[in-house]
């Protein structure tokens, strides 16, 4: 009925979900502007809390070619292999992969993105398990709770004996991270002109004072 | 020519991505804006042959970088999306000569090769949400433009300060639309692992009951619902379209709106795709209601503004409610019914907001008094706002009667005749508010004393000439709908046929 595990595994949304709510709230109820700009910000930062915790795969490390990879000759069967080993372990429930998918493309859209990966492994798994040594690479690969890049992109390092994280997300929130940074500098650059055209950035003084000008002019109209 | 042609999908977007920092380093005042102009019109050039390509080809696909999709991110246009492309960068085409008067008197000169920089990255922004095909990619062309927006608006501040605090609440509403939309779409990832939008359709078949879609499909629509002013999140928008400079209303009430309704229907149909149990529901019982109620509340307060601008941004939220209705349908003839008045009311509303820049440019006003006496003042101006005023109201003749005529039919054919009636009853109210302007410009003497009453002349070549080509617009496709609703019922052909209806 009421399962602890369920909410305390789940963790990391706790955290995007508090962090919101502060945000927003910040957002509706501060009538200081650069306050307003600081509870924005926070509202975006739970939305990269989000996106990274999503990419964690459970003993997995950074995305960076760690061990032997000179010369580059064994790549080619290492994504094969990959593919073919990863099916195994995901015991792939529909559209197996052809067996010869031995290019990135062909290996990641072959990997099967329902079933037992994706959205089950967020209700079924923990999203972000204690992190288990990564030394033991393929039975740290099946606690994964990997969707499809997860699993493709871990698979892909498995001949490695590597788990990675899924690199992905960590790029879309690259982007999304200079986006926020490009909207607090553009809102704040607002707060200053605000600023020097009013002489306040409390919202309820610049509402009076935009009622004034409103009120002045009826003044005047009345008057012509 | 065949190495150019086979790069044409990248064009629209690249041409005015590189030039806007280019236009920073041109001399100040007319050089920016001829080379900005030059820019604009070249984008149109690719924009148009794109979708003549696309209508007489099927869609096209481009790699960037050769990376193939789903990997690599996938700019697809098919005639949804070339209609609304043609519609951006036309517009786009016709502002930007338009512009040099109005941003003359409105706009620093110090600041005009900044201004010219931000619209060109607007354009840039708005072409690229339409050409995309990635989901993600979405997202960050959407706050491209909506960043440059924010400090366009701002550059108002000029004529009136509180331009600043409408870009300010515009930026703090659509930042927050904008990042409602990206957890969007991370629930959509974290479900399929994919963020190709025809690869997410494909794995998404089947998840119908699933909750993170759900919950993805519900950030995504009210992220979106945000940014094209659905009522009642549309608080943003009278402020930001009354006190922008007048040059940067017209482009973006004739556009940005109308990409982000763009998107609504790209996600609807292409990503969630007809099948999915959870859109039916959420067109009838939340998009159907809002875009009714949208309809009358707005018409209504448009008719009791002082502010000729404000009157015009309130009277887009009335008409969103309109496209937003015919997407609601769900059928074939509602969701091009939403197209073809996306593209015929970014015609109308930017010859109207043309036409009220060319009287702040004379008058340095845009309130009612300013109108008055103004068929006498400058005629030929006058005459451009009320045809396109008839054409918001939807006579016969112009393309605003086009809309509402297949707006009319979709919703008897979907079996909602009293939502037909609600549209035929919504457009009096255009009639009283487009109406009381007229009688003011028409019948009242022009002001004898105070500040408007000094001699004035018509608005320069270079406004009208654009203004008319658009009430020009108004008028040819109002008389050849093959061509505006032939295509938007095409689209809207490919587009159910591809999200599964048939």
């Amino acid at each position: 009925m009421f399962d602890l595990d369920f909410i305390l595994d789940r963790y990391n949304y706790w955290i995007v979900i508090l962090l919101m709510m502060t945000g927003l709230y910040i957002v509706i109820s501060r009538g200081n502007l650069v306050k307003k700009i600081v509870g924005l910000n926070i509202f975006q930062t739970s939305v990269f809390i989000y996106y990274i915790s999503i990419s964690k795969v459970a003993g997995g490390t950074a995305p960076i070619l760690i061990g032997d990879y000179g010369g580059g000759h064994h790549d080619e069967p290492h994504a094969a292999e990959g593919s073919v080993a990863g099916e195994t372990l995901h015991a792939a429930p529909a559209g197996a992969p052809p067996g010869e998918a031995n290019d990135l493309a062909e290996a990641l859209r072959a990997t099967p993105p329902s079933g037992e990966s994706g959205v089950a492994g967020l209700h079924d798994a923990p999203a972000n398990p204690p992190i288990v040594e990564p030394s033991a690479a393929a039975p740290g690969f099946e606690t994964a709770p990997g969707d499809a890049a997860h699993g493709a992109d871990a698979l892909l390092h498995q001949a490695a004996e590597i788990v990675y994280s899924n690199p992905l997300p960590h790029v879309l929130i690259l982007t999304a991270i200079v986006v926020g940074v490009a909207t607090t500098a553009v809102g704040l650059a607002l707060a200053v002109r605000i600023r020097e055209a009013y002489g306040t950035v409390e919202e309820d003084e610049l509402e009076a004072a935009d009622n004034v000008a409103e009120f002045g002019d009826r003044a005047e109209e009345a008057a012509a | 020519m065949n190495a150019l042609l086979a790069q044409l999908p990248v064009l629209p977007v690249v041409i005015p991505f590189v030039a806007a920092p280019l236009a920073l380093l041109t001399p100040k005042g007319r050089p920016t804006w001829a080379f900005a102009t030059f820019v604009s019109w070249l984008t149109f050039i690719a924009s148009a042959a794109l979708l003549a390509h696309v209508s007489s080809n099927g869609a096209v696909s481009y790699a960037l970088g050769d990376w193939a999709p789903p990997l690599g991110i996938e700019y697809r246009i098919d005639l949804a999306n070339g209609i609304v492309l043609a519609l951006v960068s036309g517009i786009a085409a016709l502002v930007f000569p338009f512009a040099y008067e109005s941003v003359r008197a409105e706009v620093d000169e110090k600041q005009t090769p900044f201004f010219y920089c931000a619209l060109l990255i607007c354009m840039t922004g708005l072409l690229g949400v339409t050409i995309t095909g990635d989901a993600f990619n979405v997202f960050v062309f959407l706050e491209i433009s909506s960043l440059s927006t924010y400090a366009l608006v701002a550059m108002g501040a000029r004529r009136d300060r509180r331009a600043l605090t409408a870009a300010f609440n515009y930026l703090v509403m659509g930042t927050i639309g904008a990042t409602l939309f990206v957890i969007g779409i991370g629930l959509l990832y974290h479900a399929v692992g994919t963020l190709n939008m025809a690869d997410i359709h494909v794995k998404l078949a089947g998840m119908d009951d699933n909750r993170v879609v759900q919950a993805g499909f519900a950030f995504i629509m009210v992220g979106v619902a945000l940014k094209l002013a659905m009522f009642p999140m549309h608080l943003w928008l009278p402020n930001a379209y009354a006190y922008a400079p007048s040059a940067v209303s017209a482009f973006i009430a004739a556009t940005a709106t109308k990409v982000a309704v763009y998107v609504l229907v790209r996600f609807f149909y292409t990503v969630f795709g007809y099948d999915f149990d959870f859109l039916a529901n959420a067109l009838t019982y939340v998009l159907l209601p809002l875009g009714v109620i949208g309809m009358f509340a707005a018409s209504l307060v448009a008719v009791f503004q002082e502010d000729v601008k404000r009157m015009l941004a309130y009277s887009s939220v009335g008409q969103i409610g309109y496209i937003l209705l015919g997407l609601s349908l769900g059928t074939e003839a509602g969701v091009s019914a939403a197209l073809v008045h996306v593209v015929n009311h970014g015609l109308m509303k930017g010859a109207l907001f043309m036409a009220a820049a060319c009287v702040v440019l004379r008058l340095a006003d845009s309130r009612c008094r300013a109108f008055h006496g103004l068929a006498r003042r400058m005629p030929v101006t006058t005459w451009a706002f009320i045809l396109s005023g008839l054409s918001l109201i939807g006579v016969p003749g112009t393309v605003g009667f086009v809309s509402k005529w297949i707006l009319l039919q979709a919703t008897f054919e979907a079996g909602h005749a009293w939502a037909a009636f609600l549209v035929v009853a919504s457009s009096l109210i255009a009639v009283v508010y487009i109406g009381r302007i007229v009688e003011l410009m028409v019948l009242r003497e022009p002001p004898s004393e105070g500040p408007l009453a000094k001699p004035i002349r018509e608005a320069p070549l270079s406004m009208l000439v654009p203004m008319w080509l658009l009430v020009a617009a108004n008028l040819y496709f109002g008389l050849r709908t093959d061509f505006t609703a032939g295509l938007a019922v095409r689209a809207a052909e490919a587009l159910m046929l591809a999200s599964g209806a048939r």
